[in-house]
């Protein structure tokens, strides 16, 4: 498809095969149209159906996938009633569209909601300027926040690159390379608060001589003193928070450095070590380099994960014993104190927050060609 | 740019395949509220289930009796009404028993969803048009905020007001009295009270140990520290409760404070006139902290108050010997107490102890107050039914619960300990309601609660607590 674009030409030909009849522009709009007033009855008709709900569920799921069969292929069909030049030019977009329709609805109008929002007062009837945002870096409880933030970032983001890596290149030489990746890769498949669940049992600490939590118990059992780990331990509650996400987003690192580093060619190591390099240099000189790409957007990955860090504090630790992270923030001055000028400007902060670490993806993305 | 048209296409359409399964999703199990709407008999049509609009047939109904009596009559057999609450574990299932009676005698179902964060859920759940029928709020300051944004129901068009005169002390129609959006509205009803100023111990260790029940505080901390010379912490205290932890240390501050300083202080406290930072709020957290932060008065140290549970708390006073012997808790605690204990027997409460003689003997009390957030006949039924000692009768007899109305008989009461209770509430020389509920959601059940964390947990200095809590009143 890298056809240049050529200049328009003018022979008479090719003119007439340009022309776009009436028919077609009649045809794609009214394509258009009943798709939007079909699909909208239906909608209408499942959102007042007082059938049960399991039946509901079910045939809800047979629209979504027959009825984006439909209207694709239905407007495919209107588009290839036009000449050529046009069709290639307005596929894409048909394909395109309905995302990029959905994300504007569910995504980009809420932000710009917030957004909004975020210059009001808590009950979003008083226009207040900035003076949200001047609030929320002035009050100690952002600063604890946004330290703690940082705190996930960095500790969270270099120890689940570092181990990830250390683990695949360890694996990669190893017999045991599927099991042991299997049991790393394991925790990826539970959900954050399930995790936080079992995390409770390794740091519970109960009053008096029994400790039935993991942690305490192998503390007791060394002489110990049993702690309170995820409360009274300030700051250092933070750092065991923050192995949780270490142990669950290792193993996604892992397994992708892992097929990284399996396309790191043979011919040049063997080349490498022909010429005398040890172990430690080639991983540094060459199998370093030839990731690099790979390195970034897991890194990037995580760290947007750690910025919007929220479901692990909250089943925690629910914010409180200085564990506070900027989404935690959000919800409660949002959802428990009802300031909705608060809750909109941290995530407004939290949104700007994320952007640039996006962007670098997005960079990357595009030099990989995927844009 | 142009290449791999065919990936990025393919990509594109899977992106929109999930879109829509998504859509479809919602778009599945949209307005649930709508689903339950059902035909009532009179009806010609289904009424649209809009909030706070009476329907046709309701008023109709209201000529023909009252709603209870209908659903008496099993006019509305067949319905459910949705529920929801803070009573999860053990109070569930009192709630629940205690309805069963009415549930089989009109066939509606009462669908209760009880939720230890219920605090945070139900500002979502009302905010995003899907509240429950009826919501049981254990704070009235949180209700108030939600009233003020007109999406409860005003019952003063509901219940028959007078027989609500009749039946409630005027003090708890006042207190349910909140501002509407246009003006003030009767914002529910209250359904369940409880005192707060009891301290429980395990009675019969007690006595055979050779203590007695001090009747002053002088007396109660030289007994704390006789029981911390006897090898034992005096008391086990726990404030943890999910996203709720610090509510149990607002019943230590208010009983304090009611002891410490005048009725009227308190009140101005309550409504935020008298800022936490002042002399009289601070005084009260020093004299909590003579026990909370001396390691040898409280099980566990001060580091076990904020990582235990508050249910969890009372298990050390009843293990033989108890390893713990105060705690300073609401009725509603005997519901997790041990249930091999014998109330009388095993265990009893005295009276938190006055500070000051001239503040007399106050006692602190707190509620439950439902509100309705969907207008349908059958809900009105309930709330109704909710009016009536009647709906609580059980689980007055199973202890824990001190009932509001007055056609609930003394007779109810099981246990010596709870008609003691009533007597104390009776006999208050001063009454007040729990201070924590009645300021706005963002303070009594938001600052306040954290603050509290805070300081115990060692987070923040005292008065950097205090300015924390008393903030939650600028924003």
């Amino acid at each position: 498809m890298d056809a240049q674009i050529k200049p328009k030409s003018s022979d008479p030909g090719a003119q007439a095969k340009r022309t776009i009849s009436i028919k077609a522009v009649l045809l794609s709009l009214g394509v258009l149209l009943a798709n939007i007033v079909i699909n909208g009855l239906i909608f209408l008709f499942f959102r007042d159906s007082a059938l049960n709900p399991l039946l509901t569920a079910v045939l809800a799921v047979l629209w979504g996938v027959l009825g984006v069969y439909l209207i694709y292929y239905t407007l495919t069909w209107a588009v290839e009633q036009y000449p050529d030049h046009i069709r290639r030019r307005v596929l894409p977009y048909v394909f395109i569209g309905p995302a990029v329709i959905i994300l504007g609805w569910l995504l980009v109008l809420p932000a710009l909601r917030t957004l909004y929002l975020s210059f009001f007062n808590a009950s979003s009837e008083k226009f207040v300027g900035l003076s949200n945002y001047a609030a929320i870096f002035s009050d100690h409880l952002m600063a604890t926040a946004l330290r703690n933030n940082l705190l996930w970032v960095f500790v969270g983001t270099l120890a689940c690159v570092c181990f990830g890596l250390l683990i695949a290149i360890l694996a990669d030489r190893s017999s045991y390379e599927k099991i042991a990746k299997s049991i790393i890769f394991m925790p990826m498949a539970i959900s954050f608060v399930a995790a936080g669940v079992i995390w409770k049992f390794v740091y519970y600490y109960q009053p008096g001589d029994e400790q039935i939590g993991l942690l305490n118990a192998i503390v007791t059992y060394f002489g110990g003193e049993p702690q309170a780990w995820t409360s009274m331990l300030q700051p250092w509650n933070n750092f065991f928070l923050i192995v949780i996400l270490i142990w669950m987003q290792t193993g996604f690192a892992m397994v992708i450095f892992s097929a990284a580093i399996k396309g790191v060619p043979d011919d040049i190591l063997e080349a490498a070590r022909v010429d005398g390099a040890g172990e430690v240099k080639i991983f540094f000189g060459i199998m370093i380099p030839f990731i690099s790409a790979t390195i970034l957007t897991v890194t990037t990955t995580i760290i947007v994960f750690t910025l919007k860090i929220f479901d692990v504090v909250m089943v925690m630790t629910g914010g409180q014993y200085d564990t506070e992270v900027v989404a935690t923030q959000f919800y409660r001055q949002f959802f428990m104190y009802r300031n909705f000028g608060y809750g909109s400007t941290l995530a407004i902060v939290l949104l700007i927050a994320v952007l640039p670490v996006i962007l670098i993806n997005l960079r990357q993305f595009r030099k990989q060609g995927g844009f | 740019m142009k290449k791999a048209t065919g990936r990025k296409l393919s990509l594109a359409m899977v992106l929109c395949l999930s879109f829509t399964m998504m859509l479809s999703g919602c778009g599945g199990n949209n307005n649930t509220n709508n689903a339950a709407k059902t035909d009532p008999p009179a009806a010609t049509e289904a009424p649209a289930a809009s909030n706070s609009q009476a329907s046709p047939e309701a008023s109709e109904a209201a000529g023909a009796g009252s709603p209870l009596d209908l659903a008496m009559k099993g006019e509305y057999k067949g319905t459910k009404v949705t529920m929801f609450g803070p009573f999860v574990d053990a109070d569930q299932v009192k709630f629940e028993s205690s309805i069963k009676e009415f549930e089989e005698k009109t066939g509606i179902d009462i669908q209760y969803e009880g939720s230890k964060e219920f605090e945070a859920t139900i500002n979502i759940r009302v905010d995003g048009g899907n509240a429950p029928d009826i919501a049981d709020f254990p704070q009235p300051g949180l209700l108030a905020s939600i009233a003020k944004t007109g999406k409860v129901v005003d019952l003063t068009g509901v219940l028959d007001q007078e027989k609500l005169k009749a039946n409630y002390n005027k003090s708890w129609l006042d207190m349910s009295t909140m501002d509407g959006k246009d003006g003030k509205i009767m914002a529910g009803i209250w359904n369940r009270s409880n005192v707060k100023s009891l301290v429980w111990y395990p009675k019969k260790q007690f006595d055979d140990a050779g203590y007695t029940v001090p009747e002053t505080w002088d007396d109660m901390m030289a007994l704390t520290e006789q029981i911390a010379k006897d090898g034992d912490p005096a008391w086990t205290i726990g404030i943890e409760s999910g996203a709720a932890t610090g509510w149990a240390a607002t019943d230590w501050i208010e009983n304090i404070m009611l002891r410490t300083t005048t009725p009227e202080n308190y009140d101005k406290w309550v409504k935020g006139e008298l800022p936490f930072t002042s002399p009289e709020v601070k005084n009260a957290v020093e004299v909590m902290s003579k026990i909370w932060l001396n390691k040898d008065y409280v099980y566990g140290g001060t580091k076990s108050i904020v990582t235990t549970a508050f249910g969890d708390a009372p298990k050390p006073m009843f293990e033989n010997p108890p390893k713990a012997w105060f705690n300073l808790m609401g009725n509603f605690i005997t519901s997790f107490f041990p249930e091999t204990a014998k109330v009388d027997q095993d265990y009893d409460w005295f009276y938190l102890p006055p500070i000051d003689p001239q503040y007399g003997k106050p006692v602190l009390v707190a509620g439950d107050i439902y509100a309705m957030f969907n207008d349908r006949p059958e809900v009105r039924a309930v709330m109704e039914f909710f009016t009536t000692g009647e709906s609580i009768k059980t689980w007055v007899q199973s202890g824990g619960v001190i009932a509001p109305m007055n056609d609930a008989s003394l007779d109810w009461y099981t246990s010596e300990s709870d008609r003691r209770m009533a007597k104390l509430v009776q006999d208050a020389s001063t009454l007040r309601f729990d201070g924590s509920d009645l300021m706005p959601g963002k303070v009594g059940a938001g600052t306040f609660w954290k603050g509290m964390t805070d300081y115990v947990s060692g987070t923040a200095t005292l008065d950097k607590a205090l300015e924390q809590i008393q903030s939650g009143w600028n924003n």
